[in-house]
């Protein structure tokens, strides 16, 4: 382990416009010492995945509330392997628990669903990216 | 004594309205069957100028909330048939929720749609499809509420044209569109155009339905979605008033007289948790509206200055753990908001931290409300907890939040609070004030400072496993494609360019009302993500600065 901190992107892909969940996980990371790259609503998967490589981020973190989950989220996985970016996604949101365990097969490394606590935020994404480096 | 006479006067006044107001045919008594007068206390009285007690003197002993339940999903057929249930069930007001692409003023073939159409409402494209979510139906007879901001005029200009269709005079429509988009910017982000032209849009609409649709409400102020966002409750009436205060400035600019659109005007609020805090913020709101209208901008016209508002329990208190539990945190939150005064009310369904309600979830909710209306004997008597040292106080306290608040834009804005608005939007105001109090209040929940049932504390109990969740069937969005496709290929492809055309040229101009061209090109079959982007060529497009 280094000192440098973890820098990771975060974002909305698409029309849905719930941030305070991405707000408050982007406060909480950079309290926690994380580097936080807040890309904010209206994004692309193309664009996100653009940004991982240009600021070399660790991870990408993305939150969904709109049911577009299963087909957004596996998408940016499979954007970021294909440009060579072997960085773990996290998904917050609401997300039914019946597609848990579809989404983690599709490679999303953490769920973080409503609820969640500050230090498993922060824990779940810490683990998420020291687990591949 | 003056002040004695004086609160005679008021006494023998109210007394007066409320002889002439017809009543319910029910027994106004305990369940013990002791009769309880109509109202206790002081005035000023329910009805009497600045209406902290109510907006009518005798509240709901003359009629009930409305109890609006808001649902829309899947194609236009489907929600129609869901509109034609309800009529036959004996109601008379429908409300329409629209899909994210239709509420963002893109069509169903958009890229971003994908997964999006027919989800989270009904998808609306084209007047064709207008046409199949109003079939059967008498637009004269119906009053219609429709949630909708950003493209509210092109969804307004498609109701218009189909009354028009059926024969139904565009006089004698009557309903609601929210059409409110400075909380949009502020809170729930569903923008299409920046504020300035956003702005020019609504008041062309406030203008055109006061001209011809005198039944039509064409904006409802909403705080509910600033509290949504994380909010505190005087944040959200503070900001959610000053939005009200920036759309009368703005149709005052425009050379209207405040009582010719000011009583068209309503609002919608969130109901929360903290009891007597919302209760509080309820009976404020009338107050500061009422007195803000009259003395600030010279309403002279009673109705100018009444604040009726719809109210919705808070979706975002809902958790997703022990889900059942929701249930009574919204019986409280919707009791808060009749004890406030409410006009009408949405209660949420238990299940709504996880998906869109079940059938059998949104009947819970309903019957919520009506335990409420038939069984608590809450509604026999007007502000019932006027009078009551806690909540006279705590109704004082947050007006005085909220006039700091208005000081503060008023400042920003060199005097114009619809400047400062648009201020406090460009500078980040709202969206930093709106995520401190959130922050504010997740720190809390996470330090077990605040307590939230299931979450932080008594957690036991909860299983996962037995939920059952409204799931949408993914053949809506093939069939919209379809329905879209089929549209554009029987439309005159020449009648759509020159109305979309004639509408350029209108909006370039600021004295015209867009409202008749955007007519024209619905008509025309133009879609209403045509419509935006030709209107975007003038207006441009609003890109939010990313701001944690």
């Amino acid at each position: 382990m280094t000192d440098t901190p973890i820098r990771i992107v975060l974002a909305k892909i698409g029309f849905d416009g719930h941030d305070r969940g991405l707000r408050m996980v982007a406060r909480i990371l950079r309290d926690a010492g994380f580097e936080v790259i807040y890309l904010g609503l209206r994004q692309t998967t193309e664009n996100v995945v653009a940004v991982v490589e240009q600021e070399d981020a660790d991870a990408v973190g993305l939150s969904m509330h709109n049911a577009q989950h299963l087909t957004l989220a596996p998408k940016m996985v499979k954007s970021l392997r294909s440009a060579g970016l072997d960085v773990p996604v996290i998904l917050g949101g609401v997300v039914p628990d019946q597609d848990i365990a579809p989404l983690l097969e599709a490679g999303v490394a953490v769920i973080l669903g409503p609820g969640t606590s500050a230090e498993d935020v922060v824990r779940s994404v810490r683990e998420a990216v020291t687990s591949r480096s | 004594m003056a002040n004695d006479s004086e609160a005679n006067n008021d006494r023998q006044a109210w007394q007066d309205a409320y002889d002439r107001t017809p009543l319910r045919d029910v027994d106004f008594e305990t369940m013990s069957g002791i009769p309880v007068e109509p109202v206790y206390g002081g005035g000023p009285y329910p009805g009497q100028y600045p209406f902290t007690r109510g907006i009518r003197p005798s509240m709901y002993r003359s009629r009930l909330w409305t109890m609006r339940m808001f649902a829309g999903f899947g194609t236009a057929e489907d929600t129609n048939g869901r509109f034609k249930e309800i009529l036959r069930n004996g109601g008379t007001g429908l409300s329409t929720a629209f899909d994210m692409p239709t509420l963002m003023g893109r069509d169903s073939d958009h890229e971003w749609a994908l997964g999006e159409v027919g989800r989270a409402g009904v998808a609306i494209d084209t007047l064709a499809d207008m046409r199949d979510l109003f079939a059967d139906i008498d637009l004269g007879s119906v009053s219609t509420s429709m949630t909708i901001n950003g493209p509210a005029h092109i969804i307004m200009a498609m109701y218009i044209a189909l009354a028009e269709e059926n024969s139904v005079d565009r006089a004698a429509l009557s309903g609601t569109i929210q059409n409110d988009i400075l909380k949009e910017y502020q809170a729930q982000k569903e923008y299409i155009f920046p504020p300035r032209p956003s702005m020019r849009l609504i008041t062309d609409l406030i203008r055109f339905t006061a001209a011809e649709m005198p039944r039509w409400h064409p904006v409802s102020v909403s705080g509910y979605h600033i509290r949504e966002a994380g909010s505190n409750a005087a944040q959200e009436l503070a900001f959610t008033l000053a939005n009200g205060f920036a759309y009368v400035e703005a149709a005052i600019a425009a050379g209207m007289d405040v009582d010719d659109f000011a009583p068209r005007l309503s609002f919608f609020f969130n109901s929360h948790s903290d009891f007597f805090e919302e209760i509080g913020k309820f009976r404020a709101a009338r107050r500061i509206w009422a007195t803000w209208m009259k003395e600030r901008y010279g309403a002279r016209d009673e109705r100018s200055m009444l604040c009726r508002f719809h109210t919705q329990t808070a979706g975002v208190s809902l958790t997703a753990q022990q889900p059942e539990i929701n249930v009574a945190r919204v019986a409280l939150q919707a009791l808060a908001a009749v004890l406030g005064g409410s006009q009408s009310l949405h209660t949420d369904s238990f299940d709504e931290a996880m998906a869109l309600p079940t059938e059998d979830a949104a009947r819970i909710a309903l019957r919520t409300q009506q335990i409420i209306a038939y069984e608590t004997g809450v509604a026999s008597v007007a502000d019932p907890l006027g009078g009551s040292a806690y909540v006279e106080w705590m109704t004082d306290e947050i007006e005085r939040r909220a006039e700091d608040i208005f000081s503060h834009l008023h400042e920003l804005g060199g005097g114009s609070i619809l400047e400062g608005v648009y201020a406090g939007i460009d500078n980040g105001y709202f969206v930093g004030a709106i995520a401190d109090s959130g922050y504010r209040f997740e720190r809390a929940v996470n330090a077990g400072r605040r307590i939230v049932v299931g979450v932080n504390e008594f957690t036991d109990g909860d299983h996962p496993s037995d939920r059952n969740l409204l799931r949408i069937d993914p053949q809506v969005e093939a069939n919209q494609l379809k329905r879209l496709a089929d549209v554009k290929q029987s439309r005159d492809e020449s009648l759509v360019r020159t109305s979309l055309e004639q509408l350029v040229t209108d909006a370039a101009d600021p004295t015209i009302n867009t409202i008749p061209a955007t007519i024209k090109a619905v008509q025309a079959l133009a879609t209403e993500g045509e419509i935006v982007a030709a209107l975007e060529t003038v207006f441009g497009t609003y890109v939010e600065t990313a701001v944690m």
